[in-house]
């Protein structure tokens, strides 16, 4: 099943474990995690469920394309990884 | 008299502390790394807030209830989830710019300004927020446009001492909005300001203003200054009428303070003008007037005279309750502390990551 990690810089701000989630998509993955860590939630997304500008989210190693809706698909044998752009710092 | 100072920077908050020498250090740090954007020491009850802007991960919210100390995370300002239709192009908070109490007979009550341009009020400390629905579904307010950034915004929010339900705020561009029944109805006041470099038939156009800082004599309500793009404007009539004000050695600046207790002294930080944004001949000067405006007094001991490109930004500046303390950072990292109402400064730092906002407590 796939694993939703987090980038080190983020746990300067808050605990953000890796987590085990079903496959399915980008939005769906973000969210079981979120029901486990509602702080994480707005470290991730804007207001509006959009990723923050500078926030990138790969699965099996490819850049997710749709920041508006997490519609992007994870298959049961990818991972996600939420990491911040080398932007915006 | 303050002995305590608040510094937030793009790269953190500093808390500086006068000793009993005179002394001011740096007696503690916090969110090193990180933009502190605003701070809001809660004369009510003693809570220090501080707003962040993460470079990555968005907008923070953070309070103190030991006087910085320890910081804890609570919720910050947020826009209403549009429908899924929407949500592309629905707001969101992308900077938090100002924050203040909402009133002595208003524990808890908090109002916060953003980019784009909301209002927000929390009456639980910072524990909820909502957005005032009435200024935010003002027709003019889609007139709005950005100065600077690339969404208008909300950076000075005042609330009259004598009358809570009364707000005043700045708005770049968006000119001067004033409520006198909590929030529920909102009407622009401008008149009496102007902008050149707008086309003629919209210098006076109330929603193209751009005042960049606006202050209030607490104990004068009526006495209002403006530094705005264009020059300075004051009010003697709570905002609803302005004068323009020449200041020296120039009028532009961002930077406005005013004495707590007398209405006719304010202090500027004047810049060449708003297509070089930078001191006069490099010279970073104050100027203070104790006349309404009437005259100024260009000060400059303990300033640096030679080379100097510091802008202190529109939050940069502050006054203690006193009204002889005058605190003032830069961009380039300068902080400097006055002890006789800007007659001279002392330099705390010339080295601090570029200043936002400064704020005694």
């Amino acid at each position: 099943m796939p694993v939703v990690a987090f980038t080190p810089n983020l746990t300067r701000h808050l605990d953000c474990p890796e987590m085990v989630v079903p496959a399915g998509t980008v939005a769906e993955a973000l969210e079981t995690v979120f029901a486990q860590n509602p702080r994480l939630r707005s470290y991730i997304v804007d207001e509006q469920g959009r990723l923050h500008q500078h926030v990138a989210v790969f699965v099996g190693g490819e850049l997710v394309r749709d920041r508006l809706h997490l519609m992007d698909r994870v298959q049961d044998h990818q991972d996600v990884f939420v990491m911040q752009a080398l932007s915006g710092g | 008299m303050s002995d305590r100072l608040y510094v937030g920077t793009r790269k953190g908050l500093f808390l500086y502390q006068r000793s009993g020498r005179g002394e001011w250090k740096i007696e503690k740090t916090a969110f090193v790394g990180d933009p502190v954007t605003y701070l809001l020491p809660d004369e009510r009850d003693g809570t220090i807030y501080a707003a962040l802007n993460l470079g990555h991960f968005g907008v923070k919210l953070h309070r103190s209830f030991d006087s910085g100390e320890t910081f804890h995370e609570v919720t910050a300002p947020a826009y209403p989830k549009a429908e899924e239709g929407a949500k592309e192009d629905a707001p969101a908070v992308k900077l938090l710019w100002c924050l203040e109490a909402g009133g002595a007979d208003r524990p808890g009550v908090l109002w916060a300004g953003t980019i784009p341009g909301g209002l927000f009020r929390s009456d639980d400390r910072g524990e909820s927020w909502r957005l005032n629905d009435p200024l935010w579904n003002e027709p003019e307010r889609t007139r709005w446009f950005g100065g600077g950034y690339d969404h208008p915004g909300i950076h000075s929010v005042i609330v009259d001492p004598g009358d809570s339900r009364r707000l005043l705020l700045g708005v770049s561009c968006g000119g001067v909005w004033i409520t006198e029944d909590d929030g529920s109805s909102w009407r622009v006041s401008t008149k009496g300001m102007y902008a050149e470099y707008m086309p003629p038939e919209s210098r006076e156009d109330p929603s193209i203003q751009d005042p960049h800082r606006m202050v209030m004599c607490p104990s004068a309500a009526d006495v209002l200054w403006v530094q705005h793009h264009n020059g300075v404007f004051r009010s003697s009539d709570g905002g609803k009428s302005w004068q323009s004000i020449s200041s020296k050695p120039s009028s532009f600046g961002f930077a406005a303070a005013i004495h707590p207790r007398d209405p006719k002294t304010s202090w500027l930080v004047p810049l060449v003008k708003d297509e070089r944004r930078v001191p006069v001949d490099g010279k970073v000067v104050v100027a203070r007037t104790q006349d309404g405006g009437e005259s100024f007094e260009v000060l400059r001991e303990g300033l640096p005279q030679e080379h100097a490109y510091d802008v202190v930004y529109r939050h940069g500046m502050d006054v203690d309750k006193s009204g002889d303390r005058l605190a003032m950072g830069s961009t380039t990292g300068s902080l400097w502390v006055s002890e006789d109402q800007g007659d001279s400064f002392r330099t705390l730092s010339t080295q601090l990551p570029p200043v936002y906002s400064v704020r005694f407590a």
